[in-house]
């Protein structure tokens, strides 16, 4: 390959003097510790390049080399359980060979070259593949088959099909001569440029939830199996503890967990508690499924900008074998504020806040490449989508939080003052809304419960009538409330605190299935029931309150396991003798 | 031989360029000579073929295109470190200015340090007893954490902080050893700090640095970055656990904006740069534990609210990269609260896993939960009552009022010398939590309430 010289360095983006024979996202090579970069412009007279490390020390004539093709990532057995950077340099090994702290330039391989896998073949010498079609498979983990792909660009006939056996992720496993005559190798391993969405056949309609054992999200706002969601919020109320509740316990078979510009300890946390946590629906530990990249906050900040990319094609990757894989990114705020890092440095007209006006269409690309999938292998999968927002001084009007709403579905508002009287998930049901709904009920009514979405649609009534009451009791106090309202206030009460609030700390409570949601919805709109016609009784709002039924019922959550639901059915009962006894 | 540049291309701000450089790296320190004699300090910020942008840490007060000549010293900003530096008062650049001559290193090291590996962090989870009620109870503070105090001008934070280091200790009895960086505080306020740490007679464990508000201003970049890297070295390769405080970090990030609107960049947020954020980020994740190291860096930054407003770019960026965060509330400071903690929208990130069985007390988490709930719904009742005057409450609300008061001034009130265990602590909120209804005390469960419950 060619190599050119530094010109110019500023921060983490360098130019190259006079014209190069470069090409536009080209991934380059600078300096003589070969830091990794990638060439963001082109001019008649320099050639910018961003560099992904950090560029302290580097000076003006040390080399820049071109390699040819644009920035990508390794995939293929050995990717889960793994923690990478954003730029997928495998932090663990790093560490056995460089110590407690970051090296700068070197290089590592992000897949281990020397492990065996035992490879079970599925296509024979002479068959005709195409690209994305399955021709191997091996287990990754006890929890996951991985099936390897032929390369999407690659189609024609097997002149060479390996036998079954155990073979490392670069021995040729497939030979293919395409209508052109060209002669292809395949192996377990491959590239993809991490901007280019990986294909697929075609976008499905999505159908189904992700179920996440979260009741805020699961009954009220669900997801979308191949959705996209926000959480928006300042700091402090707890976006970092949902998106990792959601990758505890979504009911995706992979997880990709990207920590983009955010606190070292909690990736720490993250790896720690994944290698502990065994996953409810395997029974292996939740590592096996689990993907983590970490370019956390001191980081190089154009990492910070590929790590999103980074984690959306490893996502897609496994979407190809006919996984449901799901993408948590906390939090995108970083990356905006990465790209106006950069954009700056570049001399850019900035737009709002000095955000580059190409903000709402890179984030659009990013939230487009979520979706249920057919894949080039028949299969369907999907990518569902989680991104964190950090708003500026929690203000949800600022750029980057308006334009993750154009392109999410899904918006779950976390709210300060929830935050503050420690409700957490402190998700606003006001503000949250999940426009997934009508497209979920059908679902729900067949797999939850046929009356769930009636249900669903009650407890947010009451949710909404409470939010008007509150207004008015901000004004005169609840205690000229009239009966009838005191109820609806006191039952909003029990919504809140005996449902919609979750401790994650809980073993219990941190996540529930969806036939609890279902069954404790179903005890609290009893109590709403009993109360009303109490009330038609004439019996006063303050004995039934006085009675304390209210506060019992709230402690339902955690005094009722999630595989034996018949205290519940004692709760129904005592609710009937409380409330015949008025 | 060093080559000498003679005379400046360009001078704008704390900025000047040199023309003509040969083999300069980004990152490399140049040294100025004047032609009087004196020299200063400068940092390669820029480099673009033969130019070199050079940040003059002394400030560019009386150089002139011809006056100075530079050399390029082939090193990047160190810091000269070696056992002996505990007990010692160094300048904003590390230089040593208690009279006690020059530091014989052990090391050099670059100031700038590298990130730590997330997999070769230990995950902090030993609590630090502050004996301050608020901290210890609702915002624990955890060995290897960044837990800032937000505060405003003329708040008492300087007088918390320094209760801190007095009264901070760790289960097992280990001691802290203190490093302590000024950035742009008043002479007054370091005094402050150096005499408290003398009456105590703990100086013998205390590293300074100053950079003074009378210091200059570039000078004040680096001066955090100098006390990180002492802190660094003295606790993964000395062992010991370091209390850092960084103070004032509002002036860190002007003298940041001041130096970026000289380079001539794009502001982002009220005239701040756009990497503030991973600026600030890269003083603050210095703070942790990493595997195979006895050591600990626990960060304890100070900052002033500019006109009291937490959604400031400072606090804001600030409270996204911590650990959680103390604030102190003006409102409570007039009603004579001290420390005047405003619990509600302080928070220790750490605390979840630091707390309970083995650690504290397995009632502390629920005990922390119902406070803070309960103590929100006396904000709300408070509201309420500005309203419709205390008369009309409901009597609910009224016990909630009288909790408020009494919480206020028992709880998070204590004297300056006042050291509170955890267990004189968390009983005394069960103590002031059974004034109130025991139904009304969702957050606990019956068990708890069994054993704690007094009312």
């Amino acid at each position: 390959m060619k190599t050119y010289k530094i010109w110019s360095i500023n921060g983490p983006v360098v130019t190259v003097n006079g014209a190069t024979e470069l090409t536009m996202m080209e991934m380059v090579y600078v300096g003589h510790r070969r830091l990794v970069g990638e060439v963001i412009g082109i001019q008649s007279r320099y050639t910018t390049i961003q560099v992904y490390e950090e560029t302290a020390g580097l000076r003006p004539g040390e080399p820049v080399e071109g390699t040819g093709y644009p920035m990508s990532v390794t995939l293929g057995p050995g990717l889960l359980g793994n923690i990478y950077d954003g730029i997928q340099k495998p932090l663990r090994a790093l560490a056995e060979t460089s110590g407690a702290f970051l090296p700068k330039g070197v290089e590592t391989p992000s897949i281990d070259p020397q492990r065996l896998w035992d490879v079970t073949m599925k296509v024979e010498t002479g068959a005709a593949v195409t690209g994305g079609q399955i021709f191997a498979v091996c287990e990754e983990t006890r929890a996951i088959e991985h099936r390897a792909l032929v390369p999407p660009q690659v189609s024609g006939t097997v002149e060479f099909a390996a036998p079954d056996g155990s073979y490392c992720v670069s021995d040729v496993l497939l030979r293919v001569r395409d209508a052109s005559g060209a002669l292809h190798e395949v192996c377990l391993a491959q590239r993809w440029p991490i901007k280019t969405p990986r294909p697929a056949r075609t976008r499905l309609p999505v159908t189904k939830p992700m179920l996440t054992g979260q009741r805020v999200i699961d009954t009220l706002f669900p997801v979308a199996m191949g959705g996209a969601a926000a959480i928006p919020g300042g700091f402090g109320t707890g976006k970092t503890v949902t998106q990792h509740q959601l990758a505890k316990f979504a009911d995706a078979d992979i997880i990709v967990y990207v920590g983009c510009g955010e606190r070292g300890n909690e990736m720490t946390q993250a790896l720690q508690e994944f290698s502990e946590l065994v996953d409810p629906h395997t029974g292996r530990p939740l590592l096996e499924r689990t993907i983590l990249i970490a370019n956390t906050s001191n980081m190089p900040v154009a990492a910070r900008e590929a790590s999103i990319y980074t984690g959306i094609t490893l996502a897609e990757y496994y979407r190809d074998m006919g996984y449901n894989a799901a993408m948590m990114a906390d939090s995108t705020s970083r990356w905006a504020e990465a790209l106006r890092e950069i954009s700056g440095r570049l001399e850019e007209m900035p737009a709002d806040e000095g955000y580059p006006a190409y903000l709402p269409s890179r984030l659009s690309d990013f939230y487009e490449r979520a979706g249920a999938f057919r894949t080039l292998s028949d299969r369907d999968g999907a990518v569902t989508l989680i991104g964190a927002v950090s708003p500026q001084g929690a203000d949800f009007s600022e750029p980057v939080t308006q334009n993750t709403k154009r392109f999410t579905r899904c918006f779950w508002a976390l709210d300060k003052n929830l935050a503050y009287a420690r409700h957490y998930p402190a998700i606003n049901w006001n503000d949250s809304y999940s426009e997934y709904v009508p497209e979920l009920t059908e679902w729900y009514t067949e797999h939850a419960a046929p009356d769930f979405m009636e249900n669903r649609t009650r407890i947010a009534a009451i949710l909404a009538e409470e939010a008007k009451l509150a207004e008015i009791v901000k004004l005169v106090g609840a205690e000229l409330l009239p009966d009838d309202q005191k109820i609806t206030m006191e039952a909003a009460r029990v919504i809140r605190v005996g449902f919609l609030q979750q401790n994650a700390l809980d073993p219990v409570d941190t996540s529930t299935p969806l036939k609890k949601h279902y069954r404790m919805m179903q005890v609290i709109l009893h109590l709403y029931d009993l109360a009303q016609d109490a009330l038609a009784r004439q019996v006063p709002a303050s004995v039934m309150i006085g009675s304390g039924v209210f506060d019992k019922v709230i402690r339902m959550k955690t005094q009722t396991p999630n595989d034996d639901l018949s205290p519940l059915d004692a709760l129904d009962r005592l609710l009937d003798e409380t409330f015949a006894a008025f | 031989m060093v080559t000498e540049y003679m005379g400046l291309a360009d001078i704008n701000g704390s900025l000047v360029v040199l023309d003509h450089v040969a083999d300069a790296f980004s990152e490399e320190l140049v040294s100025l000579r004047l032609t009087d004699g004196s020299t200063r300090t400068g940092r390669i910020v820029a480099l673009e073929g033969e130019k070199a942008v050079v940040q003059v840490f002394e400030g560019t007060k009386e150089l002139s295109m011809t006056n100075t000549l530079t050399s390029l010293t082939g090193r990047p900003m160190e810091l000269a470190i070696s056992p002996e530096i505990v007990g010692r008062v160094f300048d904003g650049m590390g230089r040593p200015k208690d009279g006690l001559g020059p530091v014989y290193p052990t090391e050099k090291r670059d100031v700038n340090g590298s990130s730590i590996n997330p997999v070769s962090r230990v995950y902090p989870r030993n609590c630090i007893r502050t004996g301050i009620s608020s901290i210890d109870a609702l915002a624990t503070l955890i060995r290897g954490q960044k837990l800032p105090i937000f505060s405003g001008s003329g708040m008492r934070h300087n007088e918390l902080a320094a209760q801190i280091v007095r009264q901070a200790s760790v289960t097992g009895g280990e001691e802290f050893a203190i490093v302590f960086a000024a950035m742009g505080v008043k002479n007054d306020v370091a005094e402050y700090f150096r005499r408290t740490f003398e009456r105590e007679g703990v100086m013998d464990r205390v590293t300074m640095f100053l950079n003074l508000s009378n210091d200059p201003i570039i000078e004040r970049l680096v001066t955090p970055k100098c006390a990180l890297t002492a802190a660094e070295y003295l606790a993964f390769d000395c062992g010991m656990n370091i209390l850092v405080i960084l103070t004032d970090m509002t002036s860190y990030c002007e003298a940041l904006r001041e130096f970026s609107s000289s380079k001539g960049e794009i502001p982002a947020r009220k005239g701040f740069p756009g990497y503030l954020y991973s600026d600030l980020a890269a003083l603050y994740e210095r703070a942790g534990i990493v595997e195979g190291a006895k050591g600990s860096v626990t960060q304890i930054p100070i900052l002033t609210m500019p006109n009291d407003d937490i959604t400031h770019p400072i606090p804001d960026l600030t409270g996204f990269i911590t650990e959680g965060q103390i604030v102190l509330d003006r409102a409570l400071e007039a009603k004579g609260v001290y420390p005047a903690v405003d619990v509600l929208s302080s928070l220790s990130r750490l605390m979840k896993d630091g707390i309970g069985e083995g650690f504290t007390r397995e009632d502390h988490r629920e005990l922390s939960d119902q406070l803070f709930a309960t103590y929100a719904a006396v904000q709300d009742a408070r509201s309420l009552a500005s309203v419709i005057g205390e008369e009309e409450l409901s009597d609910d609300d009224k016990t909630l009022l009288a909790f408020g008061r009494r919480f206020e001034n028992e709880f998070l009130g204590q004297g300056e010398r006042e050291d509170r265990t955890f267990d004189e602590t968390l009983d005394l909120g069960w103590e002031l939590l059974s004034l109130l209804p025991r139904q009304s005390l969702d957050r606990v469960k019956d068990a708890t309430l069994d054993k704690h419950y007094k009312g």
